[in-house]
């Protein structure tokens, strides 16, 4: 059997060796995604984001242990950022989720961001679709702490929970755009700490000022994710999100969006591929770049005579 | 994308300190490898299964609780019966110099003892990982 088949009749290995494979773009990854294809958009995937030390590790391991308790099996996606200096990463979301570890149910995988800087990995989509074609009914991804603007979030999941925590500025950080602006459930984390009434309303009145008009008002929830509390009343709030986005048709606008984006994604991967391996083929690519630089030549009229030679 | 060397530095039984562990994990990051580390006091049975969903290269374990010689070859063990062949598991910590031919014989590449510079455990790793 080749991992894909393996992956499909359960294995955890394979599962696991699938996306190292999609991760490390090794030769076999185009064809075990294409085996599994077919298998997937079962899942429903929430995103959590967040700024750094807001909770969401804890977040997540609460979540996934609700929904254990629903009976629902359980990815984990948790992504932290790559060094730009030493390509190196520490991964270290997994310590808050130590008690998942030995369940069968849940599958947990740590992601440096390689060099993307939207929040995600590269191939977190990838790894999304090999987890539900293994059959997990809910994905949870766990983006890094973010800024303001990281939200590739946005295209990856169904449902965005944004977690904040009080104590991170005035109400002029949540009339600005990015990373307020995407959140369909908000959970306020450490509700236990000073600050989190003025958070809360802060937060009401910024999605009060919305002029879109909305089918779905985001929900403000405060949790102590550490303790547990508000966890329930927080998979409430998922649970009635992802029912009125399929009821008003923007659970599949959403998923319309995702394959557009990803068939286009993987089209300007290939060309530029292709492209490079022309360039490298060819030979002659740093004459071009000097005469390029000497102004001997025009860039605008080079790209497009190389284009032309690669689309032959 | 080149492929990217995964390290687990795990810390087995009931062992408190990781000051150690975390200066590891940190220069093992400044080296490049993605380190996933997942804190103290882990069975055996723990980081056998996050190495698997990990699909870790490496298992560094550090141990300063004197248990090494029951808990390094139970992680070796549970590693193999995984299914993980190719991992290249290593350990650090206060090991008598005489307990190391036994973890050897168990399945532990290398063993480095306090005193260790982390050039040479990047070093190891760079010339031995698969």
């Amino acid at each position: 059997m080749d991992i894909a088949e393996e992956l499909l009749s359960g294995s955890r290995l394979a599962m696991s060796r699938a996306i190292t494979a999609v991760e490390n773009e090794y030769d076999n990854a185009v064809d075990i995604m294409q085996q599994l294809y077919a298998h997937t958009g079962n899942a429903h995937v929430i995103g959590i984001t967040g700024p750094p030390g807001a909770g969401k590790s804890t977040l997540t391991d609460k979540l996934a242990k609700e929904y254990r308790s629903q009976g629902k099996t359980v990815g984990i996606i948790a992504v932290d950022p790559t060094s730009p200096f030493s390509g190196g990463a520490i991964l270290g979301d997994r310590i808050r989720m130590n008690d998942l570890t030995l369940d069968e149910g849940v599958f947990i995988r740590s992601m440096g961001t390689r060099g993307s800087l939207g929040g995600l990995s590269r191939k977190t989509a990838e790894t999304i679709k090999i987890m539900d074609a293994a059959g997990k009914d809910i994905i949870l991804v766990e983006t890094v702490g973010v800024g303001q603007s990281e939200v590739d979030i946005v295209k990856t999941a169904d449902t965005i929970i944004v977690v904040l925590v009080p104590g991170l500025g005035d109400d002029i950080q949540a009339i600005k755009a990015g990373i307020l602006e995407i959140g369909d459930v908000f959970a306020i984390n450490k509700a236990d700490h000073d600050g989190v009434d003025r958070l809360n309303t802060e937060l009401e009145m910024m999605l009060d000022l919305n002029q879109q008009k909305m089918d779905w008002r985001p929900p403000v929830k405060r949790v102590i994710a550490n303790r547990g509390e508000g966890i329930s009343e927080l998979i409430g709030s998922i649970a009635q999100q992802i029912a009125q986005s399929r009821q008003s048709g923007q659970f599949s606008n959403r998923r319309t969006q995702r394959t557009k984006s990803e068939l286009l994604a993987m089209l300007d991967e290939q060309i530029g591929r292709r492209v490079r391996k022309k360039l490298s083929d060819g030979g002659g690519f740093d004459q071009l770049v000097a005469s390029v630089e000497s102004r001997e030549k025009n860039p605008y009229i080079v790209v497009n005579e190389i284009m032309a030679s690669v689309l032959l | 994308m080149e492929k990217r060397v995964r390290v687990l530095v795990a810390k087995p039984g009931l062992d408190g300190h990781d000051r150690g562990a975390k200066v590891v994990a940190r220069a093992l990051r400044d080296a490049g490898f993605e380190v996933i580390y997942t804190g103290l006091r882990q069975t055996p049975e723990q980081i056998a299964e996050a190495a698997l969903q990990e699909d870790v290269n490496v298992i560094a374990l550090s141990l300063l609780s004197g248990a090494h010689n029951h808990l390094f070859p139970r992680i070796v063990e549970l590693i193999r019966s995984k299914g993980m062949t190719d991992v290249l598991m290593i350990g650090g910590g206060v090991i008598p110099d005489s307990d190391i031919p036994t973890l050897k014989a168990a399945g532990i590449a290398e063993v480095f003892t306090p005193g260790t510079s982390t050039v040479s455990i990047i070093d190891y790793i760079n010339a031995n990982v698969k």
